[in-house]
């Protein structure tokens, strides 16, 4: 709780909204003890003076009456049926609510069906109706404002019970015998009392406006007797010849309802947990790109893609987590290059930065560069790399349910994936599209080509990523997990179709994966990660018969293998260190049986003789003995 | 598709029942004689009879409810005795004209409530963003008819760009420049709480959408910044604006009462102010359950959009 007052302290807006409220609300408390003229007295003689006159600081209206004195008690009764009218409102909801939502069923039915009834109505047609049967008046019109608003406290408080109504505390008082009255009130109450006091905070601004929109149109308060609504509807007549009898309401009303509005979405800023971690912050075009210098120059000459000493980060408050912090690799044309590691250690993260993909904020490029044929991406202006993406470098995505766009037919997003690179025409795009979906082998692309993605199956969706990704005959295929969310033959399926076509087209592939068996299937070389670095790298078979960093021989460990059944599967203990605050020298150091004092001293490098490199002091003996 | 229409509108029919049950319910709340009230000094003994005879109110309070929703059915909402006209003739009139005002005002909240909401998301935490986040903030703080009579003041007083109330001018109007020169403005102040909050729900939605894996393939794939916003996000968001659209129609008929007696504009909300302050109950009788029932028919055609935009709805 203290909590959520520290965040509303915080959003500055709401802390100014709750602190002109507060004004309004004690000046309205205090008006009986100001020395006020009289709010009805009538002084013809002096009608329609204009503020700052002698004596009347904000003049008179058209009956003579003191404005300042008629403006605090207007404000006093609006604040009051305003608040009067949220009340009612709540308490009436949230007693259906809670009856409809407790006991469920036929009662919950039949009350929620006349909810949905009332809920129909433009809600001024059914105040109107209800302020034509009760006549026009104060009271009645906070009854019809009360009435057109228990449907929204009903609703909500429902919902809330129903989720309720089942939890284990409930079964236990039924089961310890208590009645249901007795249990809504001990058991259910107590926790649905929050929630309407929050539903009623966030709705009196709006009663106050319907209350005194309903004096504005002569059917709320009754002269002499003035809320802020018929002081307006009275000053109307005058509105050309004396505008400040209407401007001073009318302000009063607009300051109110701001504050209100204010603190109320302060209140609900600092209720939803999602702006806490800033992941309602939507991520910009292309990742952001903060080097304190200039990436070295390029070296390597045959890789058609190389990533030089990558940093990425994610600033999220003052805490900095380092993704990536220096990872190095490269590809050549028709090569597989595995990235293999656990979740959160970093492969994604440098698999996205490559075309500026990872999501900015929170994310930022801190140093590094990526080549694609020795031209650096991060330092390309946004329209060269949106050209690159998709044509020269194409992504190949994990869970295609949520990659592929929910509303647009799959050949749509085919023939999109073209024309945004090229101009194409409707049928050639068409007939193009079921010639790529004939190539990942969906059965009837003539068919499949206008149908949408929750139409497919998981791994008919995966095809259609792969498909787009091979739409502009790329150099560079990056696939992020493209298999892990399928089941084992559709994977297998997967692999064997993305080998074929590296070998047809000669692409060169970066495979983000977590497992060494679909590494094995597939890759020449891998890149072993951990905690945003690489530990080890190496041809794909020498490490699996001889793999040099403990990290990599538990993660070979992992993998069960046919025929084996006997043999342990070892998992290993413990958790990746969190990158906000990664341990000198080896991450892995915490976890691994081998940790000896020097491995957390300090900086180990990525060493290695041949095509081999490992990032640890004490190598595992095989490696040892291959490499001396 | 068109199965669906029909099983929405057939869902439609007891909710329309419903309305009128509610209506008939309230109306029968009134104490006192509705012929008392009619009559008012002419309230002899013998008129009174007869009036309750030709309204049928010597019957039973179900006998009437069937009666009068028998004639409805049939056309006939009963005589305004204020009017002393036909209420179906006086409603189709006034709501017609209610139609042009909160149509264009529904038209503009639409078209600029997502343009603001969209640049503003695609723009988060930038000036744009400020800039339309604050005046969001204004305009759903203001009431209406405040608005409504400051406009007056400013556009049609002081710099006379607009005419100050009224549908037509009164000496050859009528025509369509006419009229628009008359909506320009009460249709602005109508739209005004209605933009503020499409614009916000718009950013939300925009804001939520644009964080999904389908945006980022899109930008993997090439496409274009304003496509991916415009075309991508957007789509996606529509969903969840549409509903609102739907619920925010009803708040701009809602405000239309509001906005029609600030600017004399000859629409159905004014009447039924009128109507009560005359406690003319058929008249607002009729004019309620017209336009409620209208309001439902409406959100049928909102959720038949919702569906075609939506390929994942069942239909």
């Amino acid at each position: 709780m203290s909590a959520f007052f520290k965040l509303l302290a915080r959003n500055r807006l709401a802390l100014g909204g709750l602190i002109v409220m507060g004004l309004v609300v004690a000046l309205a408390l205090i008006t009986p003890l100001l020395p006020l003229a009289d709010p009805d007295a009538t002084d013809t003689a002096n009608r329609f003076l204009p503020p700052l006159s002698d004596g009347y600081l904000l003049g008179t209206d058209g009956l003579g009456r003191d404005l300042l004195s008629r403006l605090l008690w207007g404000t006093r009764l609006s604040l009051a049926v305003g608040f009067a009218a949220a009340l009612f409102a709540a308490v009436a909801g949230a007693a259906v609510g809670i009856i409809a939502g407790f006991y469920g069923g036929r009662t919950d039915n039949i009350i929620m069906r006349g909810v949905d009834m009332l809920m129909a109505f433009p809600y001024i047609l059914l105040a109107l109706a209800i302020v034509a049967a009760l006549g026009p008046g104060l009271v009645n019109a906070l009854i019809a404002v009360s009435v057109v608003n228990i449907p929204f406290f009903a609703r909500n408080i429902r919902g809330i019970t129903v989720g309720l109504a089942h939890k284990e505390f409930v079964d236990a008082a039924k089961l310890a015998g208590m009645s249901n009255p007795r249990i809504i009130l001990s058991e259910i109450l107590p926790n649905v009392v929050p929630v309407i006091v929050i539903a009623m905070s966030t709705t009196i601004g709006w009663m106050i406006l319907e209350t005194a929109g309903l004096s504005f149109l002569g059917l709320g308060s009754q002269p002499p007797q003035a809320d802020l609504g018929s002081m307006l509807g009275e000053a109307r007549s005058a509105l050309i010849t004396n505008p400040h009898t209407s401007v001073i309401p009318g302000i009063m009303i607009l300051i109110i309802v701001m504050s209100i509005n204010l603190l109320g979405d302060g209140v609900r800023d600092a209720l939803d947990p999602r702006l806490k971690s800033g992941a309602l912050s939507r991520p910009m075009a292309a990742t952001r790109v903060e080097r304190k210098e200039r990436p070295a120059p390029e070296t390597s000459t045959d890789a058609i893609l190389s990533l030089d000493d990558l940093h990425t980060q994610f600033h999220v408050k003052d805490r900095i987590y380092k993704a990536v912090s220096g990872v190095s690799l490269s590809v050549k044309p028709g090569e597989c290059l595995g990235v293999i590691g656990e979740s959160g250690s970093g492969k994604s993260v440098t698999a996205l930065s490559i075309m500026g993909l990872v999501a900015s904020p929170p994310g930022i490029i801190t140093a590094g560069a990526a080549r694609l044929e020795g031209r650096d991406m991060l330092s390309a202006r946004f329209g060269e790399l949106r050209r690159l993406r998709g044509r020269r470098v194409a992504y190949i995505f994990q869970d295609p349910l949520a990659t592929l766009h929910p509303l647009y037919k799959v050949g749509d997003q085919l023939i999109e994936a073209i024309s945004c690179h090229r101009a194409i025409s409707k049928s050639e795009g068409r007939k193009k599209a079921i010639e790529l979906l004939k190539s990942v082998r969906i059965p009837n692309p003539e068919e499949r080509i206008d149908i949408y993605p929750h139409e497919m199956s998981g791994g008919m969706r995966q095809r259609v990523g792969i498909a787009m990704a091979l739409a502009n005959d790329p150099d560079v295929i990056i696939a992020d997990e493209p298999t892990t969310a399928l089941d084992v033959t559709v994977q297998a399926q997967i692999l064997s179709l993305l080998s074929d076509l590296r070998r047809e087209r000669g692409l060169a592939i970066i495979f983000i994966t977590h497992d060494f068996g679909v590494v094995a299937q597939l890759c020449d070389r891998v890149a072993v990660m951990y905690a945003g670095r690489i530990v080890e790298e190496g041809p794909t078979m020498e490490i699996l018969r001889a793999p040099a960093h403990p990290y990599t021989s538990r993660l070979i460990a992992c993998v069960p293998e046919l025929g084996e059944g006997k043999r342990k599967l070892e998992a290993i203990p413990g958790l990746p260190p969190s990158v906000d605050n990664l341990p000198a020298g080896c991450a892995f150091a915490d976890r691994c049986l081998k940790a000896q004092d020097s491995c957390t001293k300090g900086e180990i490098g990525l060493e290695g003789s041949g095509s081999r490199a490992v990032r640890c002091l004490f190598p595992e003996p095989g490696f040892a003995e291959e490499t001396a | 598709m068109g199965g669906y229409i029909l099983k929405r509108l057939l869902l439609a029919i007891p909710v329309i029942l419903g309305i009128t049950v509610i209506v008939f319910l309230i109306m029968a709340m009134i104490p006192g004689d509705p012929a008392t009230a009619i009559l008012g000094s002419y309230a002899t003994p013998d008129n009174v009879a007869r009036i309750n005879r030709d309204l049928g109110l010597d019957k039973p309070l179900v006998a009437r409810y069937f009666i009068w929703l028998w004639n409805m059915l049939h056309g006939d909402f009963g005589q305004s005795f204020s009017l002393n006209r036909p209420v179906i003739d006086v409603v189709l009139e006034r709501f017609n004209n209610t139609l042009i005002l909160a149509g264009t005002s529904f038209v503009l909240c639409t078209v600029f409530g997502i343009l603001a909401g969209v640049i503003s998301a695609a723009r988060q935490y930038g000036l744009a963003d400020k800039a339309i986040t604050f005046a969001v903030l204004l305009g759903i703080s203001i009431p209406s008819f405040f608005l409504g009579m400051m406009m007056i003041l400013f556009f049609a007083v002081d710099l006379r760009w607009f005419p100050v109330s009224g549908m037509t001018a009164i000496y050859g109007g009528g025509d369509l420049a006419d009229v628009i020169h008359h909506l320009t403005m009460p249709a602005l102040a109508l739209a005004v709480v209605a933009t503020g909050v499409v614009a916000r729900l718009s950013r939300s939605a925009m804001l939520e959408v644009l964080r999904q894996d389908f945006i980022r393939t899109a930008r993997a794939k090439g496409v274009r910044e304003g496509r991916v916003i415009w075309g991508h996000a957007l789509r996606a968001a529509m969903v969840s604006i549409i509903p609102v659209l739907g619920i925010q129609a009803g708040f701009v008929l809602s405000g239309a009462v509001y906005i029609e007696i600030v600017f004399q504009w000859p629409g159905i909300g004014r009447m039924l102010v009128d109507a009560i302050l005359q406690r003319d109950i058929l008249l607002v009788q009729g004019g309620v359950v017209f336009v409620a029932s209208c309001y439902v028919i409406f959100n049928i055609i909102v959720d038949v959009a919702q569906s075609l935009l939506d390929p994942r709805i069942k239909t």
